[in-house]
């Protein structure tokens, strides 16, 4: 019951009194940590700055934010990201809804995207250069590659599970297959769909950066491989701190904004 | 009469390899006219003879065994880790309420990115990969194990206290049974995950096996030679997915 109270109203605790245990604890982990690091960092059991201070971190945090070739690289990535994620996402959407709605298709070419979906993309750069070349166009088409499956697996996989009551009203009131598309079945499976959203940006990301990061001049894979190849660790951290907060923050905000908590809950 | 079709057992795995087949044939045509230039895309029939070329001379044998062997180490280290972490999250229900959303964020953040941190702290080996592999699959399997304890139903852990067992007899013989099914769910997601990664890191490092193997013959500019590890590749892949999935399905108790 206490639980229950505790998760229905966190915000109840009035000033004063000392801390909800879930809160002492969590502050005490990071507090544990960020001491564990420091010790480490200090003890030069790991090779000099493998491990840099947690000082030299935020310092190299701060220099890498107030930098505007920072954003010159960060626009970059977005960009190729934003396209990508456009691409692969469409046509994810058209071929999800083309399986989801003819049980012959999906028998016949579903297994292909199903076994396909889970190999690891990356192996595909080295065409996706001879293709689109060393620019920015290779790593959209890494990008595309890597969103197009989640979303077509997630679109195909909604649609089967659409009220069948929903699809006859729309028959009934005699839809063209525009309309069919448009007010049933987008409406009726925004959960899978947004799912197959959220999944495809997170690999999306993935496949463009590390596309970045093998061979590229511009962008935060680039930045990346750039911070290793002249060891200097803490800027490493740094960007890594960025790209790990902007990663789970759009994959939050997008379950968030979709309603991905509301059906977790019901 | 589309009904029918769609449940033929045969005509729609044949339309699918059928496409696949007319595919192939179209891009051969295609570039033996002249339409796609072939020092971009190699001809099939090339693609096909380049095979044994790369199997023999690549020692590909060796590349796979090394390949299943970061793969095995790394899925090794990630029941152990994943279940214990799922288990411990399960038992402390503090813990759990502190860190699950840390877990599940860590879950969806890209890990991948790590490497060349990785790179500094394991040095260019071996030991990076599995490493890697490892931090991969790591949360999804403390998350399913947890889910599937959390799920255990409430009718079998009353009946295991009305026989009075003792915690440890309440875990091994209710708790862990139950919630098993579950947890291969995460052990195969955690598996797949980290040979995702360990190909992927194997390419980016060029080191190791499979992935090593694409990076190599496409720095020699070997189209052909690329074109075939890259098919090899995914079909190795898309073995160990139907094997694991079997693998699942004949653990799964029968309902």
């Amino acid at each position: 019951m206490a639980q229950t109270g505790g998760l229905t109203l966190p915000t109840a605790k009035p000033w004063g009194l000392p801390l909800r245990p879930v809160t002492a604890l969590r502050i005490a982990i990071i507090v544990a940590v960020v001491v564990l690091w420091e010790a480490l960092s200090a003890s030069g059991w790991l090779y000099r700055d493998v491990v840099p201070s947690l000082l030299a971190i935020g310092r190299a945090l701060y220099a890498t934010l107030s930098d505007p070739t920072f954003y010159f690289h960060l626009g970059t990535t977005a960009y190729e990201i934003g396209i990508a994620l456009l691409i692969g996402g469409l046509s994810g959407l058209a071929v999800g809804l083309l399986l989801g709605g003819s049980k012959f298709m999906s028998r016949a070419y579903e297994a292909y995207l199903y076994y396909l979906g889970p190999c690891p993309k990356i192996i595909f750069f080295p065409l996706m250069i001879m293709w689109f070349g060393v620019g920015p166009g290779s790593k959209v088409a890494m990008g595309a590659i890597s969103c197009f499956f989640p979303v077509a697996l997630n679109v195909a996989g909604g649609m089967r599970e659409i009220d069948k009551v929903l699809i006859r009203v729309g028959k009934s009131f005699r839809a063209n297959t525009w309309q069919m598309v448009c007010k049933i079945y987008l409406p009726a499976m925004r959960h899978p769909v947004i799912n197959g959203v959220r999944l495809g940006l997170g690999v999306a990301l993935i496949g463009t950066l590390l596309a970045e990061t093998k061979l590229s001049n511009r962008g935060i894979g680039f930045l990346v491989i750039q911070a290793y190849s002249i060891f200097n660790m803490p800027q490493m951290y740094a960007l890594l701190i960025i790209l790990f907060v902007i990663a789970i923050g759009a994959n939050t905000l997008i379950g968030r904004f979709g309603g991905l908590d509301e059906i977790k809950q019901s | 009469m589309t009904a029918a079709l769609a449940n033929n057992r045969y005509l729609p795995p044949a339309l699918g390899i059928g496409s696949l087949i007319a595919f192939v044939a179209l891009v051969e045509l295609l570039i033996r006219v002249g339409l796609i230039n072939r020092f971009i895309v190699p001809m099939p029939s090339d693609i096909i003879a380049a095979f044994p070329r790369v199997i023999v001379e690549e020692h590909v044998l060796s590349r796979f065994l090394l390949t299943a062997a970061e793969a095995f180490s790394a899925s090794i280290l990630v029941t152990v880790f994943g279940v214990a972490g799922g288990v411990m999250l399960y038992r402390y229900q503090l813990l759990r309420r502190a860190t699950e959303t840390w877990v599940a964020a860590i879950a969806a953040a890209p890990l991948v990115l790590m490497y060349p941190l990785y790179l500094v702290i394991f040095g260019r080996s071996a030991l990076t990969i599995v490493m890697m592999g490892f931090t991969a699959g790591l949360a999804p399997v403390i998350l399913k194990t947890l889910e599937g304890l959390s799920a255990t139903r409430r009718v079998l852990i009353n009946v295991g206290r009305s026989f009075n067992l003792t915690p440890s007899q309440q875990f091994w013989k209710i708790l862990f049974p139950a919630a098993l099914p579950t947890i291969f769910v995460g052990l195969r997601l955690g598996l797949i995950f980290a040979l995702i990664n360990i190909v992927g890191v194997e390419f980016l490092i060029n080191f190791g096996g499979l992935g090593q193997l694409i990076n190599e013959l496409a720095e020699r500019y070997d189209l052909a030679g690329t074109y075939a590890a890259i098919c090899f590749v995914i079909l190795v892949s898309i073995c160990v997915f139907i094997l694991t999935e079997r693998l699942e399905r004949w653990l799964r108790p029968v309902d």
